[in-house]
Order: structure tokens, then sequence, then C-alpha cells
């Protein structure tokens, strides 16, 4: 695992190099995207220490949790929705709704019914 | 303000609910602040909305939960993988529609530059559409892999590396041009690429795939975020991001091979040359009551569950087999590779729902020095897993993969549909060893006629 941490941190570095040579030729809004970039990879590196503490013979649980919070898309999907005049964002957000909430509400049922299987045998 | 703590809280609820699955104790609570979170963000977003449009959403997500609720609570624990490949799917696609409204109303989302839509927002639009469309077709593919109904296409390697140079050459001219047809091109690409870099892929590497798809669509969702400045929606696609790609790490480490390896050399599944002579072998094969036997006069035997446990729905058998054993003073316990099934951690979950204790099923690394001492291996539907061919074949296409050491055991039973080879196509040659026998037939089947051996000498 130190091998794979190491692994990891040589690939961030040059990721990080390679970001301030395109930094340049990027337009106006380089702040945020320098400000999402730090959230991004502060992120990951979290998603990698809680995952990696995550039981084995919980990982089919850990793959529908997953997927259902990745369905928090449905914010941006709710936004598109939220003026009349542009009707093609409107449709696009109704759909993307629609889609996000099956997998949320489906993802958590699915999580739920498993954990209480595992939650009865202790 | 107000919103942006709501945002936070609800990421950091995330980040509990991955925490929570440490033990199964803390899991269930996991799970709840994963509802309480999407409650929150969907909550802290409608603050901003109008009653209009408020309702409008809200009709969208009750067909949705009216959908996931039906799906969701009707499905079979054996059907797990499909589930999840198909729900991938969704993610996948609300991705790809989310792009295209953000394109069409960039006001919505403050994305506006001098010229046009700014270049940075392009990109990660134009990534987030293209991840987001390998994802659904992708997982639209695996879906139907898992599903049975589609066997797969040999598709060579120049195919994919064309259409992924493809994507991102559309992808450049996108962002430099900002042009309506180059979006709509790059989506199709993509959805065709998801299609292409699936269809090869092999059964046996389908929980690899699976996760992949995972990590996928945890990454899709960062790139909206970076498009919509939702520290939220980057904060969670890049921690479900890495939570695929880890699983996906842990498999193909167990497997001795790389996530590369494994999307291309899907076509050299059967190249084994052993394979060819495997019906002039004879083999050894038992009875249920012969195995009865076995079984009575052990002390302590170790159950090795595969994906034929999986399709027979055979777990509730095999506990009722191992309580009459428990109640005669021998030790049972389950061994689980971590590439059975077809989903990480798919087996755990068939035999929690046939309530076997959390306590008897032991991973590969724990469990395998205990083989040397157990008397039976009872191993049901699993073939690959088990194969000493990894040890000491090197042109075997499992070499170097950790097996479970059933070899070891004095007596080995092997519970399989028929002689035919593994998903990997490779002959397992414990199947002819003195100490083995087979019981051919459904899993289940045999092992309730087991049971009622069992039944009738105690």
């Amino acid at each position: 695992m130190n091998c794979c941490f190491r692994d990891l941190f040589a690939e961030l570095n040059n990721f990080i190099i390679n970001l301030q040579l395109i930094a340049p030729t990027t337009s106006s809004s380089d702040g945020t995207s320098i400000h999402g970039m730090t959230v991004f990879i502060l992120a990951c590196f979290v998603g990698y220490y809680v995952v990696w503490k995550v039981t084995p013979a919980l990982h089919a649980p850990l793959m529908s949790v997953t997927n259902a919070i990745s369905s928090v898309i449905i914010v941006g999907a709710i936004l598109a929705t939220s003026q009349n005049i542009y009707v093609f964002s409107r449709v696009c957000g109704f759909f993307a709704i629609v889609l996000a909430s099956v997998n949320i509400f489906g993802g958590f049922i699915v999580t739920h019914r498993m954990l209480d299987m595992f939650r009865r045998n202790r | 303000m107000l919103v942006d703590v709501l945002y936070l809280i609800a990421a950091v609820c995330f980040i509990f609910a991955l925490k929570g699955l440490s033990s199964p104790k803390s899991a269930f609570y996991g799970n709840c602040c994963g509802i309480a979170g999407i409650v929150l963000a969907c909550a802290a977003t409608y603050i901003s909305l109008d009653i209009s449009s408020i309702a409008f959403t809200l009709v969208a997500i009750a067909i949705g939960a009216g959908i996931g609720i039906y799906i969701a609570g009707n499905v079979s624990m054996m059907a797990l993988p499909q589930l999840v490949a198909g729900f991938h799917s969704l993610v996948g696609l609300a991705a790809v529609l989310v792009a295209f409204a953000a394109y069409c109303a960039p006001g919505l989302f403050s994305i506006v530059g001098i010229h046009g839509i700014c270049k940075s927002s392009l990109i990660e639009m134009g990534l987030g559409s293209a991840i987001g469309a390998v994802t659904f077709s992708g997982a639209v593919v695996a879906f139907l892999k898992l599903e049975g109904l589609y066997r797969g296409t040999a598709i060579p390697v120049f195919v994919n590396a064309v259409l992924l140079s493809l994507v991102l050459c559309l992808l450049t001219y996108f962002v430099a041009t900002q042009s309506t047809i180059a979006f709509v091109i790059l989506t199709l690409f993509s959805f065709i690429f998801g299609v292409t870099l699936i269809a090869p892929i092999g059964g046996a590497d389908m929980p690899v795939i699976v996760s992949m798809l995972n990590s996928y669509s945890g990454w899709a969702a960062s790139g909206i975020g970076f498009t919509l400045h939702s520290d939220l929606l980057i904060i969670t696609g890049a921690i479900v991001g890495t939570s695929g790609a880890i699983l996906s790490y842990i498999m193909c480490k167990s497997m001795n091979r790389s996530l590369l390896n494994v999307i291309l050399a899907s076509g050299q599944s059967g190249f084994d040359q052993e394979s060819t002579d495997s019906l002039s072998k004879s083999f050894k094969n038992g009875s249920a009551e012969d195995i009865a036997f076995l079984l009575k006069n052990a002390e302590s035997v170790i159950i090795v569950p595969g994906y034929g446990m999986a399709t027979s729905q055979a777990q509730h058998a095999l506990k009722e087999m191992s309580d009459i054993l428990k109640k005669e003073g021998i030790e049972v316990r389950y061994a689980i590779h971590p590439v059975a099934g077809r989903m990480p951690g798919h087996m755990n979950v068939l035999l929690a729902e046939a309530n076997v204790p959390y306590e008897d099923v032991c991973e590969l690394d724990k469990i395998n020095r205990d083989f040397a001492s157990c008397d039976v291996a009872y191993v049901i539907g699993a073939n690959d897993v088990t194969n000493p061919a990894a040890k000491h074949n090197p042109s075997s296409s499992i070499y170097g993969m950790q097996i479970l050491e059933v070899e070891k055991a004095k007596t080995i039973v092997f519970l399989k549909r028929s002689m035919g080879t593994g998903y990997a196509g490779v002959d397992n040659e414990l199947f002819y060893a003195q100490n083995t026998m087979m019981l051919l037939g459904d899993a289940k089947k045999t092992t309730e006629e087991v049971i009622k051996a069992l039944q009738e000498t105690v």
C-alpha cells in the first residue's frame, strides 16, 4: 500500500506540473478552476483513505451506496429546470432528474436491504 | 451563504456514509447519513428556486422515485450486479443531459465569459459529457452481459484506439470553437466508444468492469461539478471515483493483472492448450451419500462459494447443511475470494441473505493457511479461484492469480453443473486429483440431496 501511495503521489505531482503549463492558456475563470482542482484533489485523498477502511465483506453495499450518492448530480439537473425561458435545458433537466431520482431511491433502498441482512446476522 | 453551508454539510454526510461501511454495525447509520446528505443537497438547491419550478421538479422526482422503489424492492440479491450496472448507466446519462442543459443555457450556471462560454467550462463540460456517455453505454453493455442477453463480440484493440483519439480530437475542437455539432458528435462517439470498450470483455472480468464503471460515474459527476462550480458535486464525484478505482485495483491485484490488461487482453480466454485433452482424463464421481459420510466424519469443513452458488441460489441450502454439521460439533467456515461472483462482495451479500453469521465468512488472506488443517473443502460453483495452475503453470491465462488453496485440504468436493471449464476457459487439474470428488448437477439440488443423506444418517 505504501508503494501504491508513492505512485499516486508521483502522478499527482506530474498532474499539477501539467496544470501549471496549461494554466496561462485558459481564460478568465482561472481562479475558480484552481479552486475546483484543489477541492477535487483533496476530496480524492479523503476518498482514498475512507475507502481503504471499508471491510471487504461490505464491498457490494459500498458500490450501491456510492452509486446512490453520485446521483447528487440531481442538483445540477434541478438548476437546469429553474428558468422557463430555456425550454431545451428544462426538458434535459427534467429527464436528468427522473434518472437521478431512480438512482437515489433505488440505490439507497438496495443498500438498506443489504445492510439489513448483515445487521440481522450479528 | 446558507446554501453553501448546507452543501458543505451534505458533502460531510456523504463521507460519513462511506466511513460507516468500515463495520456492519455502523454501516446502517452510514446509509442514513447518505440519505440525509442527498435530502440536504436537494433542499439547499430549492432555496433559490421559485414555486412553479419546484412543482415541476417534484413531478420528475416522483416519477423517478416510483420506478426506483419498484425496482429496488423487487430485485433478487442474485441480480445485484446487473442492478448496479444498470444504475451506473443512469448516472452517466444524467451527466450527459446536465452537460447539454448547461451548454444550451450557460446563463443559468453563470459560466458565460466575454466570448461565449468560458474555455475552462467548455473543457469540463466536454469531459463530463464524454465520460458520462462512456459510462452510460458501457454500463448498458455490462448490464446486458450480466443479464445473459448478450454474449460479447471480439473487437480489435485498434478500433478502440481510433475511437479514443477521435473523441480527444473532437473534445479539443469543441473547446476551441464551441461548436454545437462538435459537442453532439463528441457525445455520440463517446457512446460508441463505451460499447466497443466493454463488448469484448469476458464474464470473469465483469467484477472489475462494474467497479470501473462505478468509478467513471463518479468522474462524470465531478466533471459536471467543475462546470457548475459546485464543490459538492466535485467532492462527491471524487470520492465515488476513487472508491470505484480502489475496488478495481483490489480485484486486478488479486488476479495479478493490470486494469489495462483486463481491458486489452479480452480475447485471450481459452487459449490454454491443456484444456483440450480434459475429456480423456478420469475423475471420481461421488454420490450425495458419500459426501454426507465425508462431511459427518470431518472435524473442520471450509465451504468455497463461487458464481455457481449465485446462479443456483444454493446459499439457503448451504446454510441448512452447515447448521446440521455445526450441531454435530463440526467447524464450518466460508472462504471468499475477492473476485468470486460478478461484483465485489457479491458472495458476502448472498450468504448474509441466508443468515450465515458474519464471523463464519472469511477473506482469502485470513483463511488460506487453514486449508491444510481442514478435512473437507466444499467448493460450490467456483473453478478459476481454486485452480492451482495459477501457481505453477506460467502458460495458463490465470497464472499469478491469488487462489484459495483448496488443494491442501484432505478431501475436496467440487459441486459443478458439468465438467466444463470455468469462465477463464481453463481446466482445473484438481478435478482429476486422487482426493477429489465431483458432484455434478445443479448446486442447490445436489446440496439438498447431501442434506437429506445427512439427516438420514445423523
